[in-house]
C-alpha cells in the first residue's frame, strides 16, 4: 500500500483538488510545476542553504532524561521550537516562497489562526521582499495581539475575517476569496498539509526536514534509526507530517497523531475531528472533518488555536483510516498539565499545541528501554497568557 | 429534450435568477420561484446553503449563514420542492457546493432533484474528473444537466473538455472573481467573450458574476444566450413584502 499522493494527486480516498474554476488555473499551474521545481538542484541548495543559516537547523534531538526516567523510556524531543519565529511552521514558508520567486509571483497572501503561521509568511516575505496580505480571524486577533503586532512590524497587511466564526477556517476562506480575486501574480502560502492537491504534498514535501534530520540523529545517539514511537499534535497536521514522513513507510515505527479533545470529545466544544468527524470535503480536499448530518462545517474547539480546525490533511485522513496512524485525543487540561510538567523537568515552555503530543506520554505503557521520538513544534511564548490565566502565575 | 434544453432552443436573451433557498424566511423557496416566474425570469438557480461558501461573496455569503440559522437544509428543501411544479413551469437549477452533495447521497440527490422536477445542477466545486469519471452517468440516469463554470483563465483545451461533458448550457464567469462584484465589460473581458463565440461551441452560454443592472444585463446578452443575476436579487429581498420586492426588482429588467 502507498501511504503517499499517486498521480490523480488522492492518498486512498482521501485528497484530490475541490476547488471552483475561478482557482483551477492558480492550482494547476502550481501542480503542474511543485515538483520540477522542488527537485532542481539549485533551488534545494538554497533551500537548505536559509534553513542552516537563516532558520537554525537542523534543529536538535534532545534526550530528554528527567523525562525519560519518569516515563520509563528514552524521550527524545525533536526541538522545532528552536527555529526562527519559534516553530516548525517557517520550513514550509521558506520553501514556498522561494517557489512563488520561481512561478514569479508578487504577491503572497496567507491565513493564519494563532498567528505562527502568519508571522513565518510576514518573516519570508520581509526577507525577500514581497508583499504580504495575511487573512486573521476577527476574534483571534483579539486573543493573540503580540503575534498580530510582529506581522504589522515585518510589513505585513493584517486583513480580519469577519464571516462566520470569525476564526481559522474563516480565514482560509477569505484567503481562498482573495485568490479567486487575484489570479495571476498570487501566491497563497496555506501553512498547513491541506488544501487542494498539490498543497498537502507539497507542504509535506518541505516539512520532511524534521523526519530527515532525526533519522540521522537517531544513529548518532543511538546507533538506530527506528525509535519504537514518534509522536505529534493533529491541527491541520503539518509538524505531525514532517515528523511522520520518513518513517512512513518503515512499519516497525509506531506513527501516534495527538489531536485537541479540547473540554473533552463529548462536550460540543472539541477539534478531535478523527473521532467526531465524518468523511467529505473541506478547504478543496476530500478527507475527515467536522460536520452536521447535512455536511454543514461544525466550529471546532481547542485551548491551542494552532489545533483549532474543524479537519485534517487528506495524507492524515488515509494514514488514519488504513490504521498505520494511532489517532488520539488529549484535553485542553492534559495539555496545560503536560505544559508546565516539561517546563518544571526539563527547562522547556512548549507551545500548548505541542504539549498535546507531550501528554499523551501519560497515556502510554513502557517496558523500559524504548525510544520514542515526541515533536516539540512550537515554542510556548506565544501561549503565555494562557499559561498564566490556567495556573495563576 | 428537458425543460433546460428547450428554453435554449426557443428563447433569446435569457434572464436567470439566482437565490438561497430557505431566505429571507424558512419557507419562501417556492414563493419565490413563482413571483419570479410571474415576473418574466426564464431560468431559476435556487442555491442550497453551505457554511464555506468560497465562490461567493458577502450578499450569499450573508443569506447563506441566514438560510442555515433558519434551519435549511437539503432534506427540508427537496420537501418544500414538492410542490415546485403544480406552480412553476420555467426550469429549474439547484447550485451549492459539493460537502452537503456528498452526505445526502450523490445518487439520493439526484434521485430527489429528478422527483420534484429540477432539470440541472450546479456545483462548482466538484471537479471535471470526479464528475465524468463517478458521477455522470448518475446525473444521466436523471435527466439532470451539469453545469460547468468558466473563466478567463480557462484554457482553450479545458473549455473544449467542458464543451463535450455539458447538456444544458456553460457558465461563462465575466471575471475570476467571487460573487456580488460588478461587471466592467473591459476590453480584455469582450475580447475573452468573442474568443468563446469563435470557440463554436456546442452549448448555449450564459454571462454570470457582476451583472446588476438592465444595462450591464443587455451588454452580457450581446455576447452570449443570456445572463444570471444573484448578488442584486438577493440584496433586493425584502421579507416584509417578498412579491412585492420581487417585482420591484423584475421591472427593471423585464419592464
Amino acid at each position: 500500500m502507498s501511504y503517499f499522493v499517486n498521480e490523480k494527486g488522492y492518498y486512498g480516498d482521501f485528497g484530490g483538488a475541490y476547488i471552483p474554476e475561478m482557482l483551477y488555473p492558480n492550482v494547476e499551474e502550481l501542480r503542474q510545476n511543485y515538483l520540477n521545481i522542488i527537485n532542481d538542484a539549485d533551488f534545494q541548495k538554497e533551500f537548505h542553504q536559509l534553513l542552516k543559516d537563516y532558520v537554525g537547523r537542523p534543529s536538535p534531538l534532545y534526550l530528554a532524561k528527567r523525562l525519560s526516567k519518569k516515563y520509563n523510556a528514552n524521550i527524545f524531543l525533536k526541538r522545532e521550537d528552536l527555529n526562527h519565529t519559534g516553530a516548525h511552521k517557517i520550513n514550509n514558508t521558506i520553501g514556498q516562497i522561494l517557489l512563488a520567486e520561481k512561478l514569479g509571483k508578487k504577491r503572497i497572501i496567507a491565513e493564519t489562526g494563532a498567528g505562527q503561521h502568519g508571522v513565518a509568511t510576514a518573516t519570508v516575505c520581509a526577507l525577500r521582499g514581497l508583499e504580504c496580505v495575511v487573512y486573521m480571524g476577527e476574534v483571534d486577533i483579539k486573543r493573540q495581539a503580540p503575534n498580530v503586532a510582529r506581522m504589522k512590524m515585518l510589513g505585513a497587511t493584517v486583513v480580519p475575517a469577519t464571516s462566520g466564526s470569525k476564526t481559522l477556517k474563516d480565514a482560509t476562506n477569505e484567503a481562498m476569496r482573495d485568490w479567486i480575486n487575484n489570479p495571476v501574480d498570487t501566491h497563497y502560502i496555506i501553512g498547513s498539509v491541506v488544501g487542494p492537491h498539490p498543497y498537502p504534498d507539497m507542504v509535506g514535501i518541505f516539512q520532511s526536514i524534521i523526519s530527515e534530520e532525526t533519522k540521522k540523529q537517531l544513529i548518532e545517539q543511538t546507533g538506530n534509526d527506528q525509535p519504537d514511537y514518534v509522536l505529534a499534535c493533529v491541527g491541520g497536521g503539518s509538524n505531525a507530517m514532517g515528523m511522520f514522513y520518513h518513517f512512513i513507510d518503515d512499519e516497525k515505527v509506531k506513527l501516534i497523531a495527538v489531536e485537541a479533545a479540547g473540554r473533552g470529545v463529548d462536550s460540543g466544544f472539541s477539534a478531535a475531528t478523527t473521532t467526531l468527524g465524518k468523511e467529505g470535503v473541506l478547504h478543496g480536499s476530500r478527507s475527515i472533518l467536522m460536520q452536521t448530518h447535512d455536511g454543514q462545517v461544525v466550529e471546532p474547539h481547542s485551548v491551542s488555536a494552532g489545533l483549532d480546525y474543524p479537519g485534517i490533511g487528506p495524507q492524515h485522513a488515509h494514514l488514519f483510516k488504513t490504521g498505520r496512524g494511532k489517532y488520539v485525543s488529549i484535553t485542553d487540561d492534559e495539555s496545560l498539565q503536560a505544559g508546565l510538567l516539561l517546563t518544571q523537568m526539563e527547562g522547556i515552555i512548549p507551545a500548548i499545541e505541542s504539549a498535546h503530543a507531550l501528554a499523551y506520554l501519560e497515556k502510554m505503557e513502557f517496558k523500559g528501554g524504548e525510544n520514542v521520538v515526541v515533536c516539540l513544534s512550537g515554542r510556548g511564548d506565544k501561549d503565555m497568557d494562557t499559561y498564566m490565566k490556567y495556573f495563576n502565575l | 429534450m428537458n425543460r433546460l434544453q428547450n428554453l435554449f432552443e426557443t428563447k433569446r436573451n435569457i434572464l436567470s435568477i439566482y437565490y438561497t433557498a430557505g431566505y429571507p424566511s424558512l419557507g419562501d423557496t417556492v414563493a419565490i420561484a413563482e413571483a419570479l416566474e410571474e415576473s418574466g425570469a426564464d431560468l431559476l438557480e435556487i442555491g442550497f446553503p453551505y457554511s464555506d461558501p468560497v465562490a461567493d461573496g458577502p450578499i450569499i455569503q450573508a443569506s447563506s449563514k441566514q438560510a442555515l440559522d433558519n434551519g435549511m437544509d437539503l432534506k427540508l428543501l427537496f420537501e418544500h420542492l414538492k410542490g415546485l411544479r403544480a406552480k412553476v413551469s420555467i426550469p429549474v437549477l439547484l447550485m451549492g457546493y459539493v460537502n452537503p452533495v456528498l452526505q445526502f447521497g450523490v445518487e439520493n440527490f439526484c434521485k430527489a432533484c429528478a422527483e420534484v422536477g429540477v432539470d440541472g445542477c450546479i456545483v462548482p466545486d466538484l471537479p471535471m474528473t470526479e464528475y465524468e469519471e463517478l458521477y455522470a452517468p448518475i446525473f444521466k440516469e436523471n435527466g439532470l444537466s451539469n453545469i460547468f463554470l468558466i473563466t478567463p483563465q480557462t484554457s482553450p483545451e479545458r473549455i473544449q473538455k467542458i464543451d463535450g461533458l455539458s447538456n444544458g448550457f456553460i457558465y461563462l464567469l465575466s471575471s475570476s472573481a467571487t460573487t456580488g462584484q460588478n461587471l466592467q465589460v473591459s476590453d480584455n473581458t469582450a475580447a475573452y467573450f468573442s474568443r468563446i463565440s469563435e470557440l463554436k461551441l456546442k452549448n448555449p452560454t450564459m454571462i454570470g458574476f457582476g451583472i446588476s443592472s438592465k444595462e450591464t444585463f443587455d451588454k452580457a446578452c450581446s455576447y452570449a444566450n443570456g445572463a444570471i443575476i444573484g448578488s442584486a436579487f438577493v440584496k433586493s429581498l425584502d421579507a416584509a413584502d417578498l412579491k412585492g420586492s420581487v417585482k420591484a426588482f423584475m421591472q427593471k429588467f423585464k419592464p
